[in-house]
C-alpha cells in the first residue's frame, strides 16, 4: 500500500487572528506554523494503514521552503519519503494545488512505484477551499470520498464512514483512490525521539511549479467586526451561584 | 438572472441550511430573477419551496438516482447549467453542498467559491465570463475574504451561520419539473450505501443548552458534573480541542473550527480559556456565560456573563441549587 499524505502549513492562531497592514494575510509576526489539523489525522491514519497492511507513506506539501519543517513533523511521525513543492511565498489557490498534487501522483506512476491512496485533510484551516482533493480525483480519474471519520481497506475496497446529521453514512470504491479526513479519526501520536532524528536528516524531494492565476482572486482580508466587550461578573466561586442561578431562569432553560 | 440552488431534505422537508442558501439564492437571483431548486429524492411540498421565492423545481426522483452520490449530484447540477443558462450555482455549506459544489466545479472547470457570506454580480468583462464581487469566510468564519469571482456560472457554497432562513415576502408562483439526468459511467462509483438510523437523544448541533468543558475539567474523571448540568437542563456536554487531543472525551463532543458548530440558546463554558478555534465554533449561541478560575482568560471577551471561581466548586452547587429548586416548586 503506497500512500501519499498532503499537508498544508498554517499559522498557530491562539486568542485572536490579525491581518497584516497590507490586508493580504494573516499576520504570523508572533505566531508559529503548523499542520492543518485534520492533516494532521491523515497522517496517523496513513500510518496505521501502512502498519497493518504494509507499504509505505509518503507526505507532500505546497508552501514555501519553510513548509519542509511540517515535512518533517511528518516524517518523524513515520512518514518515509517527503516531497516538497516549493513556491515562492504567493498564496496558491485549489485550482492549481489540486493539479500540481495529481502531477506527483503522475510522475510517481510514471516511475513504476504510483499511491494507491492519496489521503488529504476535508479542508484547510487557513482558507477554507473544500475542494482540492476532489480536484485532485478528477484529474486523476479516481473515486473520491471526503469528510471522512472511518476507513477500512480490504483487498482492494476501502469502506469509508461519514457523520450525516448525527447518523452515520458508508462509501464503498475501489483503489486507486482521493479521501479526505477530518479531525476525529483517529488520535494522532507524538513523534518518538529517533523519529525525530531520522525527520531531521532526510532528504525532502522538492520541485518548483509555476504559481498561476485562478478565476477567484483574493482582494483583502479582514477580521469581522463584532460586538466584542467584556463579560458582566456575576460574581466568585460558589458565592455567585444564586445569580447564576436567577440568569438560567430569566434565559428559561431551566427544568 | 436565473440561479439554481442545490436543496438538501432533512426528513420531508427541505432542511434547514437549504433554507438559508434559498434565502441567499433569492438576494442572488434578484426581484424579477428565476430562482430554481434542485431537489434529489421526493419534493418536499411546493408551497414550502414556492414561500421561500422558488419558480422551478427540478426533482430528480429515486427512480432516476436513488441515495447519495456526490458525483452524480454534480454531474446532474452540470447538465441542469446547460439546460437552464445559470448564471450562478449554489448550495449551502454542509458536508454535502460543499463536496457536491467541488464536483461540479471539477466537471466543469470553473472555480468555486466555498462558504460565502455575499455574493454580488459586478458584470461580464467585455466578451469575458462574469465578474462577481464575493465576501467569504476563511478560519471557519473568523476571517473574511474580500475576493472577485470571474466565472460564468458562478459556483459558490453559502456560509450558513451568517444567513436566516426568511420566506420571500410574496410566495412565488412555482413549476415542478420531473428531471431525467444524463449521467456518465462511473458515476455511481461513489454512493452513500447505508445511512445508519439516527441515534437517540439530543445532538450537539441542535442542543438547546450547552455545557463546556476545557483544560480546566483537568481529567478525563472530572466530567461527571458537567454531564449532570448538562443533564438536568435538557442539554448536552460540548469540549474544547485539547480535551478531545488530550483523549479525555470522544471527538463528537468537540465544539470548534475542527468539531461541531453549535447554535445553542445558552453555552455555559466551564474552564475554557477561549482559543479563537473554539470561538469558531460557539460564537452562533445566543447567549454564553463563563465559568472560569482566571478573570483575564479570552473567553471573556466572548461571554456575556461569567462566574470568577473553580468550576469543580460551582458547578456541583450550582446542581444543588437547580436541584433544591425543582423539590420546593
Amino acid at each position: 500500500m503506497e500512500i501519499l499524505v498532503c499537508v498544508k502549513r498554517v499559522p498557530q492562531v491562539g486568542g485572536k487572528i490579525v491581518v497584516t497592514a497590507d490586508g493580504q494575510d494573516v499576520d504570523t509576526r508572533m505566531a508559529g506554523f503548523a499542520m492543518s489539523p485534520h492533516e494532521e489525522c491523515a497522517v496517523e491514519e496513513a500510518i496505521q494503514i501502512t502498519e497493518r497492511l504494509g507499504g509505505a507513506v509518503s507526505v507532500l506539501t505546497l508552501g514555501p521552503p519553510d513548509a519542509a519543517e511540517q515535512l518533517r513533523e511528518a516524517l518523524a511521525l513515520g512518514a518515509g519519503r517527503a516531497v516538497l513543492l516549493e513556491t515562492d511565498g504567493r498564496e496558491w489557490g485549489p485550482v492549481a494545488t489540486a493539479e500540481e498534487i495529481a502531477a506527483e501522483a503522475r510522475r510517481r506512476a510514471d516511475g513504476g512505484q504510483g499511491y494507491d491512496l492519496l489521503l488529504l485533510g476535508n479542508e484547510a484551516a487557513d482558507t477554507g477551499d473544500y475542494q482540492v482533493g476532489v480536484r485532485v480525483a478528477h484529474a486523476l480519474g479516481w473515486p473520491c470520498a471526503t469528510g471522512i471519520k472511518g476507513i477500512e481497506i480490504t483487498g482492494g475496497t476501502v469502506r469509508a464512514r461519514r457523520e450525516y446529521r448525527g447518523a452515520e453514512e458508508l462509501f464503498e470504491f475501489g483503489l486507486p483512490a482521493v479521501v479526505t479526513v477530518k479531525e476525529g479519526i483517529n488520535l494522532p501520536r507524538y513523534p518518538s525521539l529517533p523519529g525525530r532524528l531520522r525527520a531531521k536528516r532526510a532528504a525532502i524531494e522538492t520541485h518548483q511549479p509555476q504559481w498561476r492565476p485562478e478565476g477567484l482572486r483574493k482582494q483583502a482580508l479582514r477580521v469581522p467586526e463584532t460586538e466584542r466587550k467584556q463579560a458582566t461578573v456575576l460574581g466568585n466561586g460558589v458565592d455567585a451561584v444564586p445569580a447564576l442561578l436567577t440568569l438560567l431562569d430569566e434565559l428559561g432553560v431551566l427544568p | 438572472m436565473t440561479v439554481l440552488c442545490l436543496v438538501e431534505l432533512d426528513g420531508a422537508g427541505a432542511a434547514d441550511a437549504s433554507l438559508r442558501a434559498l434565502t441567499f439564492a433569492r438576494d442572488v437571483a434578484g426581484p424579477d430573477g428565476q430562482l430554481a431548486a434542485v431537489v434529489f429524492g421526493e419534493a418536499p411540498a411546493g408551497e414550502a419551496l414556492a414561500a421561500y421565492g422558488v419558480t422551478d423545481a427540478y426533482v430528480i426522483e429515486p427512480a432516476q438516482l436513488a441515495g447519495y452520490a456526490p458525483l452524480a449530484w454534480g454531474r446532474v447540477l452540470a447538465g441542469l447549467i446547460e439546460a437552464t443558462g445559470a448564471d450562478a450555482v449554489l448550495a449551502a455549506g454542509t458536508d454535502r453542498g460543499s463536496e457536491v459544489m467541488a464536483h461540479l466545479g471539477a466537471l466543469t472547470g470553473l472555480p468555486m467559491a466555498a462558504n460565502c457570506v455575499s455574493a454580488t454580480r459586478s458584470g461580464p468583462r467585455p466578451g469575458g465570463a462574469g465578474t462577481w464581487q464575493i465576501v467569504r469566510q476563511r478560519w471557519a468564519g473568523l476571517l473574511l475574504e474580500d475576493a472577485e469571482l470571474e466565472s460564468s456560472p458562478a459556483l459558490a457554497t453559502v456560509a450558513t451561520d451568517t444567513v436566516a432562513p426568511v420566506p420571500a415576502a410574496a410566495p412565488a408562483t412555482l413549476t415542478v419539473h420531473a428531471h431525467q439526468p444524463a449521467l456518465a459511467d462511473g458515476d455511481l462509483a461513489v454512493r452513500a450505501t447505508e445511512s445508519a438510523t439516527r441515534s437517540g437523544g439530543v445532538s450537539l448541533a441542535t442542543a438547546r443548552v450547552v455545557v463546556g468543558g476545557g483544560r480546566g475539567v483537568g481529567g478525563p474523571d472530572g466530567f461527571a458534573p458537567l454531564e449532570e448540568l448538562a443533564s438536568l437542563l435538557g442539554g448536552v456536554v460540548g469540549v474544547s480541542r485539547v480535551v478531545t487531543s488530550e483523549g479525555w472525551r470522544p471527538h463528537k463532543q468537540q465544539v470548534g473550527q475542527t468539531g461541531t458548530k453549535i447554535t445553542p440558546e445558552l453555552y455555559l463554558a466551564c474552564g475554557i480559556s477561549g482559543a479563537i478555534q473554539h470561538i469558531a465554533g460557539c460564537a452562533s449561541a445566543k447567549h454564553i456565560v463563563a465559568v472560569n478560575s482566571d478573570a483575564s482568560a479570552p473567553i471573556l471577551s466572548h461571554a456575556e456573563y461569567a462566574v470568577i471561581g473553580d468550576l469543580h466548586k460551582v458547578i456541583p452547587a450550582l446542581v444543588a441549587a437547580i436541584k433544591a429548586r425543582g423539590g420546593s416548586a
